[in-house]
């Protein structure tokens, strides 16, 4: 798998598995979970910084920015506006133009405003910002955003933290197929089949945090994810056999009494 | 007396010695200024100005780092 390299905006990754730092423990469990998942590339929220307890670690005093791709997000956002300030603010924190942009519709499925999207994204381009779009499984607004400039796009398989899993496969296909950049599932995973699923159908990469973060033992589940990805990876490139309804014997008739 | 400013940090109310910098501001909470970023009356400074904008009387600063989170 070492030659099996994804990349985006001429940017490599190693890892087909992206994580999110959300919803642990502590910043040590954070930190472990990411270690067991292998994944290079981990999102982070941009937030005010607490004044008044100056006690509280930092989370990148965990994360080495040297050793991961830091991909800030514009996580709450529900307005243009504002994602579009967070991502200027992620960028002066920072020290990339990735963003993983979220304008979102609706607090109760947190599915995203699809048009608010489009708009932002055109505005951050034009910024010079690397724009990863949180989308929805909708192949025409999928194309749209690649047709104005995002390297990836990241539809979700369900509704964020739900774990529900791939809700709709073959709107995710039909995706697939209908853009030429790298697709990275974004959202609705709940456990390792899920992952695999998605790569098996031909999805470049997996973002998930609640799956992980969630789970009675997180840093086995990061593992689970890691070779979950890497087994999808594996058959979507193997190619699997197709469907039949009836029974084909796989040892020989010849030979037999 | 010293002269002194009211300005709001991340949403509260301060009051801050006069002639106090950005880079003053951040060094005096005890924050690390190639973490964050600074925005200052809505326009997002560069780290290379934190050292040289003063903090004026109604100033309103936004000091905002990166956190846990996936989505939201």
């Amino acid at each position: 798998m070492a030659d099996d390299r994804l990349m985006i905006a001429g940017r490599e990754f190693k890892s087909r598995l992206w994580v999110g730092t959300g919803k642990y423990k502590d910043f040590v469990e954070t930190q472990k979970a990411i270690e067991a998942s292998g994944a290079d590339v981990v999102t982070v929220a941009v937030r005010r910084v607490n004044i008044t307890d100056r006690s509280k670690d930092n989370l990148l005093d965990y994360i080495d920015p040297k050793k991961y791709t830091i991909l800030p997000n514009t996580a709450g956002c529900y307005t243009v506006e504002d994602a579009v300030r967070y991502s200027r603010l992620a960028r002066a924190a920072g020290v990339s133009d990735l963003i993983k942009l979220e304008v979102l519709g609706d607090e109760k499925t947190l599915f995203p405003d699809t048009a608010g999207l489009i708009e932002a994204a055109k505005i951050l381009i034009k910024e010079g910002f690397i724009v990863l779009p949180y989308t929805n499984d909708d192949p025409i607004v999928a194309k749209k955003l690649v047709d104005i400039g995002c390297p990836a796009v990241m539809p979700l398989a369900a509704p964020i933290g739900s774990g529900l899993g791939i809700r709709n496969p073959y709107n995710l296909k039909i995706l697939m197929e209908s853009v030429s950049v790298p697709v990275i599932v974004d959202a609705g995973v709940g456990t390792a089949s899920d992952a695999a699923l998605a790569m098996e159908y031909g999805a470049d990469a997996v973002l998930m945090n609640t799956a992980i973060a969630g789970a009675q033992d997180p840093l086995a589940m990061a593992e689970a994810m890691k070779y979950a990805v890497w087994a999808g990876r594996l058959a979507y490139k193997a190619g699997r056999i197709p469907r039949k309804l009836y029974a084909t014997a796989s040892s020989p008739i010849e030979g037999m009494l | 007396m010293e002269k002194s400013v009211q300005i709001h940090v991340n949403g509260e109310s301060k009051v801050w010695r006069s002639g106090a910098t950005v880079a003053d501001l951040l060094r005096d909470l005890d924050i690390k200024a190639e973490r964050v970023a600074v925005e200052l009356n809505l326009e997002i400074l560069d780290r290379a100005a934190f050292a040289h904008r003063p903090l004026n009387d109604g100033d309103r600063v936004e000091i905002m780092s990166f956190i846990g989170g996936g989505s939201f």
